[in-house]
């Protein structure tokens, strides 16, 4: 009886995904690609999490410092590619941004959501955080949030990229990405992106990353045709 | 009721100092070289106020007891002298007794504080930030990195402020969450504050020592015995202050070159 419905069930996901394949595309081009470094960069420290020992036993091993995230083939995570100019301005998704507070750690590690887009931040750890984010646009603010209670939930509304700190935990350390359409990816295993979507235009694609800094790329896409660029950051050993 | 209230007090004077004739409340483990002479002085200091305590309650429950009931009208029976020379008497008692506790203990402050460190002692700089401790070795080199207040990047690890690509010296600096020492071997804390006052107090160590920003102080500690002991802030330092803390782990010369080895790996 289980086994019937296993199948059942996988009948209608492989009908579903068909159904999806067989659609309408939407509308207009994509650009994808990927980011990637060349030179050698900072070895990344294990972080002591001693004075913390709720967190510090969430790890098995001491987790490194996330300031450069490298993988296989020279990819570059934690990148922000967006749509910086030629898109019209979004508004903003019903749904809410997730950032949580977990082993003492920030999860994701580069946040990025659009412009008055609903935020929430979770803290499942057995310690009190105290979130501090340190834009310079928008409005700044740093809340306490001891164990066990819900999460918060914020708002920017001014495009800007920052950082952000916990006053209880100085290892703790993330960045916020406020943008203002809805073309963005960060770069994640693979340092792969793609932003779709895009209407015929030309436009200015930006990838911005903590230690190494920005850079940007002009595209011209027209009708509904796929683009790709790759975005090359210099490492620096220290 | 006057004969019941000297019964009362002569039974709290006796409550309060039992726990302490039958030293209930011992001290912690000591573990350091210049502990004893701290904790002879807790020790003079409790048996000193301790008598007079016991005196004063004792002479004030003989009081009551033999002066209640009197009678309306009777004469009052004065202190010969007056009370002029009671206040005296009690000024030159008390500051002879504080005094000579004053000269005592100097002797084991200055053992810690008016001394230098032997030569070879080993130099760990400690930095207290709201809301951690982080320690400092200087490497393999034996030289410390130059701080570069507007280099401190936390969510890089760098609390210190090194500036490894054009500081040689900075490159091999271990910085650690805990405070890692050899057994049997003088330390020289070399005590930095980042942001506020903050404080140093190993209780095993019978060290408390502030950190004061601006001021780069400096003590040294000899620990005797292995083990992991706790650091605490002991000086209200902001909103995550009962969370500032850090562990003394006191290990044998052998673990500890292991140690510096695997942190100079890393």
């Amino acid at each position: 009886m289980r086994m019937k419905h296993i199948f059942m069930s996988g009948l209608v996901l492989v009908a579903a995904s068909g159904v999806a394949v067989a659609g309408p595309k939407p509308a207009g081009g994509t650009i994808s690609g990927k980011v990637t470094y060349e030179g050698t960069p900072a070895k990344m420290k294990p972080i002591d999490m001693s004075k913390e020992p709720s967190c510090a036993k969430m790890h098995t091993t001491p987790p490194l410092a996330e300031t450069v995230v490298t993988g296989a083939g020279n990819s570059l995570e934690n990148v922000v590619v967006y749509v910086s100019a030629g898109a019209p301005d979004d508004a903003a998704p019903s749904t809410a941004a997730v950032f949580t507070q977990k082993g003492c750690r920030y999860i994701p590690h580069v946040l990025a959501f659009q412009v008055n887009q609903e935020i929430k931040i979770a803290n499942e750890d057995q310690t009190s955080h105290n979130i501090h984010p340190l834009p310079k646009l928008n409005r700044e603010w740093n809340k306490s949030q001891p164990p066990g209670t819900p999460p918060i939930t914020e708002k920017y509304d001014k495009h800007e990229i920052f950082p952000v700190k916990c006053n209880v935990h100085p290892w703790m350390h993330g960045n916020f990405a406020v943008l203002k359409n809805s073309h963005f990816a960060v770069t994640g295993d693979g340092g792969a992106f793609s932003l779709a979507n895009l209407p015929p235009g030309k436009y200015t694609i930006t990838a911005w990353h903590e230690s190494y800094g920005e850079q940007t790329q002009d595209v011209t896409i027209s009708g509904s045709e796929s683009k790709t660029i790759s975005f090359v950051f210099k490492a620096k050993p220290y | 009721m006057g004969k019941l209230l000297a019964i009362v007090l002569l039974i709290i004077a006796l409550a309060s100092a039992y726990p302490i004739v039958t030293n209930m409340f011992e001290l912690p483990k000591d573990i350091s070289t210049h502990g004893h002479a701290i904790d002879e002085q807790i020790k003079d200091t409790m048996l000193e106020a301790g008598f007079s305590f016991l005196g004063a309650q004792l002479v004030l429950a003989f009081f009551v007891w033999s002066f209640t009931g009197r009678k309306e009208g009777s004469p009052l029976k004065n202190f010969p002298g007056g009370a002029r020379i009671l206040v005296i008497a009690a000024f030159v008692l008390v500051g002879t007794e504080i005094l000579a506790l004053g000269v005592m203990g100097q002797k084991a402050w200055a053992n810690v504080y008016f001394t230098s460190p032997a030569p070879g002692a080993l130099q760990v700089q400690a930095q207290a930030e709201q809301f951690a401790f982080y320690f400092r070795y200087p490497g393999p080199d034996g030289q410390f990195g130059t701080i570069h207040p507007e280099k401190i990047d936390e969510g890089n690890q760098n609390y210190f402020g090194l500036d490894p690509a054009n500081d040689v010296a900075a490159r091999d600096d271990i910085v650690s969450g805990q405070l890692v020492v050899p057994v049997n071997r003088e330390v020289q804390l070399l005590m930095h504050a980042k942001d506020v006052g903050h404080s140093f107090y190993v209780r095993e160590l019978r060290i408390q020592q502030d950190f004061v920003p601006g001021l780069d102080l400096s003590l040294h500690f000899t620990a005797t015995e292995i083990g992991k002991y706790e650091i605490v802030c002991t000086q209200l330092c902001g909103l995550g202050h009962y969370n500032m803390k850090a562990y003394l782990n006191v290990m044998s010369q052998e673990d500890y070159d292991n140690w510096q080895k695997e942190q100079s790996a890393q």
